[in-house]
């Protein structure tokens, strides 16, 4: 079985996050969404992984993401998530 | 006479100019090494040039800090080599987690060249031999990703390190503590974003800075010559 595995990278809070800040001063409060409180940019990486479960491709993804140094904990906080099927963007091997 | 290894990546671009600078200013015997091909053993200082290195895709340095070079050039540090890492070869150390920090995008969201002044702290090791604590040095900066970042408790522990911070008002990319360069505490290993082989030839200095890159390159003939 074939698991959509979710990998998100954002700047710690502490690291300022330039393109958030413009689009959110510049672009979204400009164009009248005061409800919106922030931006922040990330980068979102998807992987497609053979795994028995669910669980153990999380696993994988989560080992990968610290020893391949796919984000750096200096500076970013990581989010690892499963991809319900069928929904989001589409990886090669879908 | 020193042999120096300027090591090359697919997209490092100032590996030519590193060693002409070390050939020219300081008379080392510097030549172009493609990773796959550095040995341990074989040299008495290693240099990581400017420029990219695999399209700096995920990070810039992120995808060269994890070859079988760069665990040659971790073991080499340790034993003592002189290990410096200039502009995409300092943010390659940074992610090989030689020197600590990490590396963000400038705070303009633009990539910057233009030349700064640098002060330097506690200057100890093979690169910074021939400086005192407190000269400024001039060098260009030419960089996107160069903002410096390291957490409160890790800017403190920089304090026992020898820097090169940019002076003031020249800080070009928002790096906290206004930090352009960092070594090891024993300086064996720097790293900095300014280009040392772009401020190497009276020729190319504009007006108002000085040739100091120089000074870098000497250092290390020097410290090869007489320990440090």
């Amino acid at each position: 079985m074939s698991y959509a595995v979710e990998v998100v990278v954002m700047n710690k809070r502490s690291a300022r996050d330039p393109e958030g800040e413009t689009i959110h001063r510049h672009l979204v409060l400009r164009k009248g969404y005061g409800q919106v409180k922030g931006v922040r940019v990330g980068k979102y990486l998807l992987f497609r992984v053979d795994a028995g479960s669910p669980r153990e491709a999380l696993s994988i993804v989560r080992e990968l993401v610290e020893k391949l140094r796919i984000y750096n904990p200096v500076v970013h906080d990581v989010e690892v998530r499963l991809r319900a099927e069928g929904s989001g963007p589409q990886v090669p091997g879908d | 006479m020193p042999r120096v290894a300027v090591l090359k990546f697919p997209g490092t671009n100032c590996d030519g100019d590193v060693a002409w600078a070390a050939r020219r200013s300081a008379g080392l015997d510097a030549r172009v090494v493609w990773h796959a091909e550095l040995r341990a053993g074989e040299w008495d200082a290693i240099v990581i040039p400017g420029g990219f290195s695999y399209g700096d895709w995920l990070r810039a340095g992120a995808i060269a800090a994890q070859t079988r070079a760069m665990e040659i050039v971790a073991e080499e540090a340790e034993q003592g080599v002189p290990v410096l890492g200039i502009c995409n070869g300092f943010q390659i150390l940074v992610e090989a987690g030689l020197l600590p920090g990490a590396f963000l995008g400038n705070t303009s969201g633009r990539f910057v060249c233009r030349w700064v002044r640098l002060v330097v702290e506690r200057p100890r090791g093979p690169w910074l031999l021939l400086l005192r604590d407190g000269q400024v040095l001039s060098m260009p900066v030419a960089h996107a990703e160069g903002r410096y970042f390291i957490d409160g408790e890790g800017l403190r522990g920089l304090e026992r390190r020898p820097l090169l911070r940019y002076a003031d008002g020249y800080n070009p990319n928002g790096s906290i503590g206004d930090i352009a360069g960092v070594a090891t505490e024993d300086g064996s290993v720097l790293g900095l974003m300014p280009h040392p082989e772009r401020a190497a030839e009276p020729e190319l200095i504009p007006r108002g800075f000085s040739p100091d890159g120089q000074l870098i390159f000497r250092s290390l003939a020097e410290a090869l010559r007489r320990g440090w």
